[in-house]
């Protein structure tokens, strides 16, 4: 490894020597331009380039739809979904499907990440606590959410309790695997330094354990704001007349591509919407990390 | 801190601020320290060197109450008022220069004897900054400003100078010598490097394999760097160090 990157070293400073002293550059195969070192990586994408994959995806699909390659039946064109995704919005009946989906997914995540949160702390800052928790979450985390729908069912019923409890129950999931890492991987000098300054234990957790293993509940955080929508369309079409679930499952039905596409949509936004919020946040409340890039 | 491990007794006035008898400490049954036997006056600058692996950092973690497997057969009486100063400053990345300094201290007044010990090491104006947007040498100010601002009646630092640079390791030793002198706590300096151990220190230990095996008081007057003493002092150390023929 080490001496790999000492040979790329020494190729990289020899072409600029070879540039000064008038020596045909042969012996390096294929100098870039001028004096220049070649750029290992690739460099940073400027702002909003990232959007372009998703855009001619768009522009490439409402084209299909226009020539008559991609039937509505089999799916409705982008131009068509924005139009019946609006006449829905005027209705108020998005509103509604929305609200009713948002609920779940939330409370289930409040409940998850409170559940998650506990658990990493019980496990994380106990050796009785991880003796008898880790080994369950790692064996709840191999089992489908969706494999508990059965068992769900018959212990809680078919109402809003059951959809709730299994979104918690796969939110929790992410949010304490990280949690309980980052715990379980304070920087031993701290914890040295903490002694050393005769931190009692709860001033301990409060300043040094909690702080640290802040980051790693952030990477928890983004994980579960997705997963606490994933289990919701499968959930929906139990025993409910509202949300999105719902919604898309009757499209289906009647075989309504453009209320589906619409479906998708919200999906798709509302998980990036949330993942950047929970960045906005995490950037925020880690900013002491903003010195180390710099 | 760890009163069962390591019993704490506050000495009498007239007694050694430091007291070890027959300490001693093993790894997997290999003795890696002593029997030690030491006495440290109130206010006494002692330097510690010895090469790399010898104990030095065992000893001084012994002192400090930092290691919990530290033999019961010895008696260790230190006050329980000390500071510990580390070869890496140790801050911690979330919180601010002020609050790393003031961290752990419970006084009314605690922010205002942290602005006053920041200002001490130079670092007026950098209360809020994060640790991380310090450089090493001021990320170990802040340390030394830390260990400092409790006025500890022991200061154990443990090569606290060896990641910086010959020049700022040279202003850090006047900074230290300046600031000990307000409160004159006694002192405890791990070191590899001889001419620091001269520098600052009335009495230098050498210890080999555990052992302390030279104990030498430093009476040069200050200050010691163009001492005529200084390099008959320094090939008598290095001598102890196993080093006979320094270039
Ligand atoms: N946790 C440990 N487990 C096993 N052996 C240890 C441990 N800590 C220290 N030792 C051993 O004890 C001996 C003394 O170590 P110590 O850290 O005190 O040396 P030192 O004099 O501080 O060396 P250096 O100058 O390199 O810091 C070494 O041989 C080391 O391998
Ligand atoms: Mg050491």
């Amino acid at each position: 490894m080490s001496d790999q990157s000492h040979a790329l070293i020494a190729t990289a400073y020899s072409v600029p020597f070879a540039a000064i002293a008038g020596v045909p550059a042969q012996a390096h195969p294929a100098p870039p331009a001028q004096g220049k070192l070649p750029k290992l990586a690739p460099g940073r994408l400027p702002t909003g380039a990232i959007l372009l994959g998703p855009v001619a995806l768009v522009v490439l699909w409402e084209l299909a739809s226009l020539t008559g390659w991609l039937s509505p039946k089999f799916l409705a064109a982008p131009s068509t979904a924005v139009f019946t995704g609006f006449e829905l919005l005027q209705s108020g009946t998005l509103a509604d499907h929305f609200l009713a989906s948002a609920g779940r997914a939330y409370l289930g995540l409040g409940i998850g990440v409170a559940i998650g949160l506990l658990l990493a702390l019980a496990s994380g800052l106990s050796r009785i606590g991880e003796a008898s928790i880790d080994g369950l979450v790692q064996i709840k985390r191999a089992i489908p959410t969706l494999a508990l729908i059965p068992l769900a069912i018959l212990w809680l019923g078919i109402g809003e309790g059951m959809k709730v409890a299994l979104i918690a129950s796969s939110v929790f999931v992410p949010i304490y695997i990280n949690t309980h890492a980052a715990l379980r991987g304070i920087d031993i000098r701290h914890v040295e330094l903490a002694r050393s300054v005769g931190l009692t234990r709860s001033a301990f957790l409060r300043e040094v354990a909690l702080p640290g293993a802040l980051p790693g509940f952030f990477t928890g955080l983004r994980l579960a704001v997705t997963t606490c929508w994933t289990a919701l369309v499968v959930l929906e079409q139990i025993n409910t007349s509202q949300g999105i679930g719902y919604l898309m499952n009757r499209a289906r039905d009647y075989g309504q591509t453009d209320i589906i596409v619409v479906g998708l949509a919200i999906y798709a936004v509302l998980g990036l919407g949330s993942d950047f919020a929970v960045r906005f946040w995490e950037r925020k409340t880690l900013s002491y990390r903003k010195a180390l890039a710099s | 801190m760890n009163a069962s491990a390591h019993p704490l007794h506050l000495p009498k006035a007239d007694a050694p601020a430091v007291s070890l008898r027959d300490v001693t400490r093993r790894f997997s049954g290999r003795s890696v320290l002593g029997p030690v036997s030491l006495d440290f006056a109130a206010g006494e600058f002692v330097a510690l060197i010895g090469k790399s692996g010898s104990g030095k950092s065992t000893l001084l973690r012994a002192i400090a109450g930092l290691d919990d497997g530290v033999e019961g057969d010895g008696t260790l009486t230190v006050p329980a008022d000390r500071s510990v100063l580390f070869q890496d400053s140790r801050l911690l990345p979330w919180k601010s220069v002020l609050q790393n300094v003031v961290f752990g201290l419970h006084a009314a007044d605690s922010n205002a004897r942290g602005r006053q010990a920041l200002a001490d090491v130079g670092l007026s104006g950098r209360e809020d900054a994060w640790p991380n947007a310090l450089s090493g040498g001021e990320q170990q100010r802040v340390a030394l400003a830390r260990s400092l601002v409790r006025q500890p009646r022991l200061l154990l630092a443990d090569e606290p100078f060896g990641a910086l640079d010959a020049l700022t390791r040279i202003r850090m030793h006047d900074l230290l010598f300046r600031l000990i002198r307000q409160h004159r706590p006694t002192v405890l300096l791990v070191t590899h490097d001889v001419d620091e151990a001269i520098k600052l220190a009335d009495r230098v230990l050498v210890i080999d394999e555990g052992r302390i095996t030279l104990d030498q008081p430093v009476s040069l007057a200050h200050p010691r760097a163009r001492h005529p003493g200084f390099a008959a002092l320094r090939g008598e150390l290095l001598a102890a160090l196993g080093v006979t023929d320094p270039i």
